[in-house]
């Protein structure tokens, strides 16, 4: 094992799968020279060359449609869109054509590509930076969610990604970036559609990914020492969802809350509390709460900012409202 | 309409017939002829109520599609438009495979799933139709991309409409392909109207081809109606993009002979130029160059029999399984 951070264990797995298999190839805006704003590429052009390491024009429509075609022709490209709020440029790209394209050709025309962005809030970016668009994604036939918040499942779960035949898109958190933690040395992977038990307790279940992972643990740790065994569900792929996981932590419970960062309307969170009362009604103490963002896009002033975004207070008052 | 008929272009033109082999014409005529009686038959299955959905005949605008696939190799890549029958033909994909898909069949070339609007064979290297218009340029942009980094020599062709090029990804396209030196061939079919929107209309500069220039990608305008000057400017954008020197434009002047689908009538269009247009029909051009009527007719007798052979198999064919297609459906 050893230590590092979230965006160097995605970068291992860039060289280790760039190594492994030539046709994996990669583009985007300032990927190359520059490394990556958030240093996730880095060193790849040194490696791989420009013919694999594309700094692209800043044409998000054209480019994601390339990675399509790419794929089409018989490559597995990775596409980065430097921010998850850009990715509603190549969105015909994205939901008509890549998430599309194997069924609508009766299984002809496989689409392997990862698009990999990054979303959130926390740096005053405002409004046009820092959004969680996972829902969009989330409701599409034919494409795969992925959203890790680890160093260890941003590791395998990249490795997966890249090495899935169908459409993933793979959203960092730009708060994660320097996050550390264990990984081991050996190569391995985390397979798509697996959620993950960051935290074993009997009285409540949190079922969070990405970035409020860390924000639930806290809590749990709080909430630990009142006396209250709090289970942390970290969902890692919404898409495939591991129903089976949340259905069992919340049968062992009988309480859930599920956190996310993006506003509640239309968020993941409704759709995982409908599915839970759907299928386990019988086994809940009463009803699945959410904590989410505000319904606003999100401000630029720090303290504004803070207040749409769940923090472990609220998180550990939802708790306490039910145990 | 440009200023310039294209009657006083193909005059003008100094390429001689004798430069394309005779087993190209006759193979490029077997596909616009082909085209010709899929298009006429499929409009009779759709009015017998066989088909659903849209259908958009590329009557008229043959001689693109069977000029530019004959000049490139069966492994070369095409990427298709809505109106991609032609295309698809003539890149050699399988009639019977076509009409069952278009009739929504199980032995379709997408099991019933695409339709007309996306037909893909693999087994031609079609990358498919596509029911967004424009959407194949950055895709085809992509598998050029695709071919270089597998280190490949082949080509992509990505056929589009005059209506696709006003759209974002077009100059989007043909920057990203300059800038990298694709070998994609650009193939601006400019059939004069984006459903009803003339090209007078909807362009500040109708002169299509010198697009390409502000992007760096050499751009020509040609007859689109003559089979042979379609061969003739693909085979050198082919060779140009085989050689690394990347992307042409090319746009191929044409008209339909109708309106923008099977149940429009397309009354908008002025009847006076399109039977201009239809004197100049791509057949006929092209039929003249042809020294053998016979072979003409021996080749027009095996398409109408395997045409009739490919409706057959395709009205006999199953309906897809609605349990297998539900079972297919992933539990994410």
């Amino acid at each position: 094992m050893s230590e590092m951070m979230y965006r160097e264990a995605l970068n291992r797995a860039l060289f280790e799968e760039m190594r492994r298999e030539p046709t994996v190839f990669i583009m985007g805006e300032n990927i190359g020279q520059r490394g990556g704003s958030y240093k996730v590429t880095e060193g790849l052009i040194k490696e791989f060359g420009p013919e694999r390491v594309l700094d692209t024009p800043l044409a998000e429509a054209t480019f994601t449609g390339a990675a399509v075609g790419a794929a089409l022709a018989g490559t597995r490209p990775i596409v980065e869109i430097l921010f998850v709020d850009f990715t509603t440029l190549p969105m015909d790209q994205i939901v008509n054509q890549a998430a599309k394209y194997a069924f609508m050709s009766g299984g002809q025309g496989r689409v392997p590509m990862v698009l990999r962005t990054q979303g959130g809030a926390g740096n005053g970016l405002a409004a046009q930076h820092s959004q969680s668009l996972e829902a969009l994604f989330y409701h599409i036939p034919g494409l795969k969610v992925v959203m890790p918040s680890s160093p260890y499942d941003a590791y395998g779960l990249m490795v997966s990604a890249i090495r899935d035949d169908d459409p993933t898109i793979f959203i960092e958190h730009k708060l994660l970036y320097m996050t550390k933690g264990e990984v081991p040395q050996e190569p391995f992977v985390v397979p798509l559609g697996k959620a993950d038990i960051k935290k074993e307790g009997t009285d409540v279940t949190l079922i969070t990914y990405s970035y409020m992972t860390l924000k639930c643990l806290e809590a749990a740790a709080l909430l630990e020492k009142e006396g209250i065994s709090v289970e942390v569900l970290d969902l890692r792929t919404l898409k495939p969802l591991d129903e089976e996981a949340i259905l069992q932590s919340a049968r062992k419970t009988g309480k859930v809350i599920v956190v996310h960062e993006a506003c509640k309307r239309g968020g993941i969170g409704g759709d995982i509390a409908a599915m839970i009362m759907e299928e386990a009604y019988d086994d809940l103490d009463g009803p699945v709460l959410r904590v989410c963002g505000k319904d606003t896009p999100i401000p630029y002033n720090l303290e504004l900012e803070k207040v749409c975004i769940p923090n472990v207070e609220d998180i550990v008052e939802a708790v306490l409202k039910i145990t | 309409m440009s200023k310039k008929s294209p009657s006083e272009k193909a005059a003008k033109r100094k390429a001689g017939v004798s430069e394309v082999p005779e087993d190209r014409l006759l193979q490029m005529y077997h596909y616009a002829y082909a085209t010709r009686q899929f298009e006429l038959k499929c409009m009779d299955l759709y009015r017998q109520g066989f088909i659903r959905g849209y259908l958009h005949p590329y009557l008229g605008e043959e001689a693109i599609a069977a000029g530019a696939c004959t000049a490139i190799r069966p492994d070369d890549y095409i990427v298709s438009t809505h109106r991609g029958h032609g295309h698809c033909i003539s890149k050699g994909g399988d009639l019977k495979g076509m009409v069952a898909e278009i009739m929504g069949r199980a032995t379709g070339y997408c099991k019933g799933r695409g339709g007309s609007m996306h037909i893909f064979s693999k087994d031609t290297n079609n990358l498919g139709a596509n029911g967004i218009v424009g959407a194949g340029i950055p895709i085809a942009t992509g598998a050029a991309m695709g071919i270089k980094v597998k280190r490949g020599d082949q080509v992509v062709i990505v056929f589009f409409s005059d209506g696709a090029a006003n759209n974002g990804v077009f100059g989007e396209s043909l920057n990203f392909a300059a800038a990298f030196n694709l070998p994609v061939i650009f193939m601006l079919e400019n059939n004069h109207y984006a459903v009803s929107t003339p090209v007078e209309c909807s362009f500040g500069n109708c002169d299509l081809a010198c697009k390409g220039t502000a992007y760096g990608v050499p751009g020509i305008c040609i007859d689109g109606n003559d089979a042979v000057e379609v061969y003739m400017a693909t085979s050198r954008a082919a060779d140009r993009a085989r050689n690394g020197e990347g992307p042409t434009l090319i746009e191929a002047k044409t008209y339909r002979h109708g309106g923008h689908h099977v149940n429009d009538p397309g009354l908008y269009m002025d009847q006076a130029v399109l039977a201009q247009w239809k004197a100049r029909d791509p057949l006929d051009i092209l039929r003249k160059k042809i020294a053998s009527p016979k072979k003409v007719k021996t080749i027009e007798e095996r398409v109408d029999r395997e045409l009739e052979e490919a409706i057959e198999f395709a009205r006999n064919s199953p309906q897809p399984s609605v349990d297998e297609f539900l079972a297919g459906i992933p539990n994410y």
